[in-house]
């Protein structure tokens, strides 16, 4: 069964939203084998002029993918889950996430389309904070391969 | 320690990543991530889905690129755009000796907005694995 074009456009909003907590992310930059002081310690964060201990560049991708999860789960759209692979993935930013931030997503099907007997699906996802400022988009495209 | 944008030259490189990942990193980094899909802890499972063998998440590897770009930039938060594609997986075996990972990054362009782009290079097993990894870095 081929993935469904119409699906295209259709928007998924945040489930609850995610409280940024400074001890995941000195988690998250140990486990990335970063020791980048920004990550670790809030007087390094402070005087570069952050609020709190900065999250590495790709940390929000846990928050976002669970709300894409929710989108390309969505049995109307036909995503064969078991057969899907992270295809590309790009982040653009506002401003850092820093430690304290509450942050909600609204995840929206970019792109739907079967090529070549592959799907692929494009998930964009808006990060908001607390404010309602956007923080940072993400997008995720992932592939299902064809039977084949 | 961030470079200044005036200082940096298209063709200049970044100092060069080499990392060791062992299983015990993707079990680290799924209880870091949230990301506990099988195929990056059990054997069993991924060969039963066609993989050779555990692979590493791909986001591990997005995020061990980054660190040659962080390290450059000095402050995280420079960090204005990040994209990869992910073309291979990193293999981990269990044999006492995993996977290495090596990153190379150069400056690729600058913009007039005071930001550079820098073209990483990833590569395990003498092949790459992201594919047009970029990533937009604003200097002072």
């Amino acid at each position: 069964m081929a993935v469904n074009p119409e699906y295209a456009g259709r928007a998924y909003p945040s489930s609850r939203p995610y409280d940024v907590g400074a001890e995941k992310i000195r988690e998250f930059a140990t486990a990335i084998g970063d020791d980048n002081p920004a990550y670790h310690d809030l007087d390094a964060a402070r005087a570069l002029g952050h609020a709190g201990l900065v999250a590495p560049p790709t940390f929000v991708f846990s928050i976002t993918f669970a709300a894409t999860r929710v989108a390309i789960a969505d049995p109307g759209l036909g995503l064969d889950y078991s057969r899907v692979v992270h295809g590309d993935q790009r982040f653009a930013y506002v401003r850092p996430i820093v430690a304290g931030d509450l942050l909600e997503v609204t995840t929206t099907l970019e792109s739907v389309r079967s090529v070549a007997g592959n799907d692929m699906v494009t998930a964009r996802s808006e990060v908001t904070d607390a404010a309602g400022e956007l923080v940072v988009t993400t997008w995720s495209t992932l592939v299902a391969r064809g039977a084949a | 320690m961030s470079p200044a944008y005036d200082s940096v030259a298209v063709g200049d490189t970044l100092a060069p990543l080499t990392v060791h990942l062992e299983r015990a990193d993707l079990v680290r980094y799924a209880g870091a991530s949230g990301d506990f899909n099988p195929i990056h802890w059990n054997e069993r499972f991924a060969r039963e889905v066609g993989l050779p063998d555990v692979i590493a998440h791909g986001m591990l590897t997005m995020a061990l690129a980054g660190r040659v770009v962080t390290g450059w930039a000095g402050d995280p938060g420079a960090v204005v755009e990040y994209g990869v594609r992910f073309i291979r997986p990193v293999v981990v075996p269990d044999d006492g000796v995993g996977a290495t990972v090596e990153v190379a990054g150069t400056v690729k362009e600058k913009l007039d907005d005071g930001c550079v782009v820098v073209e990483l290079l990833v590569t395990f097993d003498g092949a790459k694995v992201l594919g047009k990894a970029l990533a937009t870095v604003r200097l002072p």
